[in-house]
């Protein structure tokens, strides 16, 4: 099994998440995270999908997705020549006594603190998977309430492997 | 002109000749407007069979099939019309009414979310939201249905967006899409590694499938196996791109092919896949089609390379434009060791199988009525040259797939999905194509109870379409499974004794014929085939036949 980043630029059209998202789970193809936004062509979505299988299945994935009608275009973000970045936000329960420490392996994050109330925190970290992965770690000793998490999105570095859009 | 109007207008642009289809209010301003044209309306008597219609249709013109139906319950019988389409790569463009649009997503009276419901088994959909996007989608559709790896295209229509009114209708001159561009040209340095190593190899073969047919390949691809001396097996989709009895082809593939035809694929050096999925009806353990072998994949959809079995070269794009490019290069070739070998284990195996017939003919092997696989033969035969055999599902498929005779003619079958009512309709649609050629469709028992309200149809329309129903009075396939895998503990497989065939054909005002042991089948199919008025040929055989 390995991991593998797609960014994948689909047309904007109505149902296409879900033609994506259906694509993956009738294949049987296990998605980690999946995130969406649109570009700033309003004409289009930038969609970032972690996914994992064996060599076969994630050379297959990409040639399904390329497949569907509405993807502009599919491409791996390789971990050496693309950024990705992940946001999430965590409820920590954290009374006067607590507060001081969670602020503090907060800021070694460079994390912040974006909501406090008498016996929580809410902590907002963004960073890669590792990195947001190693906070948590962090946090094992306090009482986590909820958690909310993206998913990764990413961007390959430089200019040389955008798509332009006619 | 109303949203309606456009879409006939539509059809029209696209040079539709027969929308085959079921009417409910959602689609009736649609049925409206079609009676303004003259596109040819077909009213089948089940939604399902609108679509085997179009697809038998489509099949034998090479065009798309259109079907029209009304939303809810007529989408719904629809569906497993389109999947088994999807299944064979069949151009069809499908239009579904639907409820007004600004009551959908709230259930009411006859909704079904049908582009949701066909979402894996249809190329594309659309939900048109706004009757001046008709002309855009209906390019569009066509074009997605009838490219690439072809397939149906589903276009849901809210009543309200076809009664609205368009101002002005512009259909575009091409499908101006950002995203959807198909190969077509096959990489020319592909081209020259294939040619590379077929002059190589020592034992090549070609596979073809059902690609060579919706590419429209078969004269190229004949030309090419002719001028380089290539020998040649098809699967089960890749029928009757080969004649029967060319001196290059020995036979189909797979569990139900021939053995000499699997023992070709098992001894070659190169295997070149034409259009064929590595799939697994028919190459049971893709892995070892990869060993000892260069195996060459050509095909137009990308995704199909490499999904079951890494090719050591693939070639996308479309096989018309590719055998054009193999039949410019010029090699040297010498595979006749290899054609001999071939040509002595077919020898053998068509021996045994006329000597195994010949025994099933003189009743020496306990079968009551007559033997399915000399029927098949016979029939073949005495079929026109050119005509169009259509098998159902089943053992009966089987028995034709292995056993009928094709020199100019046309094969189909459900291949993919393996439909039980495919055959009747199927041929409904590719009689209306072509009317001036001779049609057979041929069905078991239980394939023929699932469509025969179609006579109705046919009837009707006087679609001169004949019927073969092969009469086990049991689920032959099935059963035969429980016989092997279960010792005969038979369950839910019997037909029993209704309906009375011939008393149906009296009800259609067809006529009836009767096969029920091996004398006099050639005149009785001879007589049946002769008939100019609507006939259906009932043949008796043993439920203990094994395909
Ligand atoms: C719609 C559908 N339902 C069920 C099946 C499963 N099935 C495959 S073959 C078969 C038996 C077909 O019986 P019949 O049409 O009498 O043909 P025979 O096998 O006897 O030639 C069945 C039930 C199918 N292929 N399609």
């Amino acid at each position: 099994m390995r991991k593998k980043v797609f960014q994948i630029l689909v047309d904007n059209t109505p149902g296409v998440l879900s033609r994506i998202s259906g694509l993956f789970s009738r294949r049987g193809y296990n998605i980690e995270s999946i995130s969406a936004g649109v570009t700033a062509d309003p004409r289009f979505t930038r969609i970032t999908i972690v996914a994992s299988g064996d060599d076969d299945i994630l050379e297959q994935i990409e040639k399904q997705v390329r497949k569907l009608v509405d993807v502009r275009d599919i491409r791996e973000l390789k971990p050496e020549e693309s950024v990705y970045r992940e946001l999430a936000m965590i409820k920590v329960r954290a009374d006067d006594n607590m507060r001081q420490n969670v602020i503090a392996v907060t800021n070694i994050f460079r994390g912040s603190i974006i909501d406090v109330a008498p016996d929580s925190l809410m902590i907002e970290i963004t960073g890669n998977q590792g990195k947001v992965d190693a906070f948590l770690r962090l946090l094992h000793g306090y009482e986590i309430l909820e958690l909310a998490r993206t998913g990764i999105a990413g961007l390959g570095r430089g200019t040389e492997h955008i798509v332009y859009i006619d | 002109m109303t949203g309606a109007d456009a879409i006939v207008k539509c059809l029209e642009q696209e040079h539709v000749e027969v929308v085959f289809g079921y009417p409910g209010v959602a689609i009736t301003p649609f049925y409206n407007s079609i009676l303004s044209t003259d596109i040819r309306t077909i009213l089948v008597r089940q939604e399902q069979n609108a679509a085997h219609a179009a697809s038998g249709y489509a099949r034998i013109t090479g065009r798309t099939g259109v079907v029209a139906v009304t939303s809810g319950p007529g989408a719904e019988n629809l569906i497993t019309g389109i999947a088994t389409a999807f299944a064979d790569s069949i151009p069809m463009v499908c239009i579904t009414g639907q409820v007004d649009s600004k009551l959908m997503g709230s259930d009411v009276f006859q909704e079904a979310d049908i582009s949701g419901a066909v979402e894996s088994f249809v190329k594309y959909s659309y939900i048109v939201r706004d009757a001046k996007d008709i002309p855009r989608i209906f390019k569009e559709a066509f074009h997605i249905a009838a490219t690439g790896r072809k397939g149906p295209v589903l276009i849901d229509i809210p009543i309200d967006i076809q009664e609205d009114n368009l101002n002005k209708f512009v259909y575009p001159e091409d499908a101006k899409m950002r995203t959807y561009k198909p190969t077509v040209q096959g990489h020319i340095v592909q081209i020259k590694k294939v040619i590379r190593e077929l002059s190589k190899a020592k034992r090549p073969i070609l596979c073809v499938g059902g690609g060579v047919h919706l590419s429209g390949a078969k004269d190229e691809v004949i030309a090419f196996v002719e001028k380089n001396r290539i020998p040649v097996v098809c699967t089960m989709m890749g029928l009757s791109v080969m004649p029967t009895h060319h001196p290059l082809f020995y036979g189909m593939v797979g569990n139900n092919g021939q053995a000499y035809g699997n023992r070709a694929m098992n001894q070659a050096d190169m295997i070149v896949m034409v259009g064929a999925r590595v799939a697994d009806r028919s190459i049971s353990q893709p892995d070892l089609i990869t060993e000892n072998k260069v195996l060459v994949h050509i095909d137009v959809d990308p995704a199909e390379i490499g999904k079951n079995t890494q090719p050591a070269i693939p070639l996308v794009g479309d096989i018309g434009s590719i055998f054009k490019n193999f039949n410019e290069l010029e090699y040297e070739s010498d595979y006749s060791e290899w054609v001999d070998v071939l040509n002595k284990y077919r020898t053998e195996g068509e021996n045994r199988k006329s000597a195994a017939l010949k025994m099933a003919v003189t009743n020496q092997s306990r079968m009551q009525g007559a033997d399915p696989v000399a029927f098949i033969r016979t029939l073949s035969l005495a079929m026109e040259e050119d005509a169009v055999y259509v098998a159902d599902v089943g053992q009966n498929q089987l028995w034709s797939c292995a056993n009928c005779v094709i020199r100019k003619g046309r094969f189909m079958t459900s291949g993919g999905m393996g439909t039980m009512g495919y055959a009747i309709p199927a041929a409904m649609g590719a009689k209306i194509a072509d009317p001036s050629r001779q049609v057979v469709a041929v069905c078991g028992d239980g394939g023929f109870q699932m469509v025969m309200m179609e006579l109705g149809t046919m009837r009707q329309y006087d679609i001169q379409a004949k019927v073969v129903v092969i009469r086990n009075k049991v689920l032959g396939l099935v059963r035969q499974y429980q016989h092997y895998h279960y010792h005969d503990h038979f369950s839910v497989i019997d037909l029993g004794d209704y309906p009375r065939i011939d008393r149906l054909t009296e009800a259609y005002d067809m006529h009836y014929y009767k096969v029920e042991d091996n004398q006099n089948i050639r005149k009785v199919v001879d007589a049946f085939l002769d008939d100019p008025v609507s006939s259906i040929l009932e043949v008796f055989i043993d439920p203990n036949e094994t395909a």
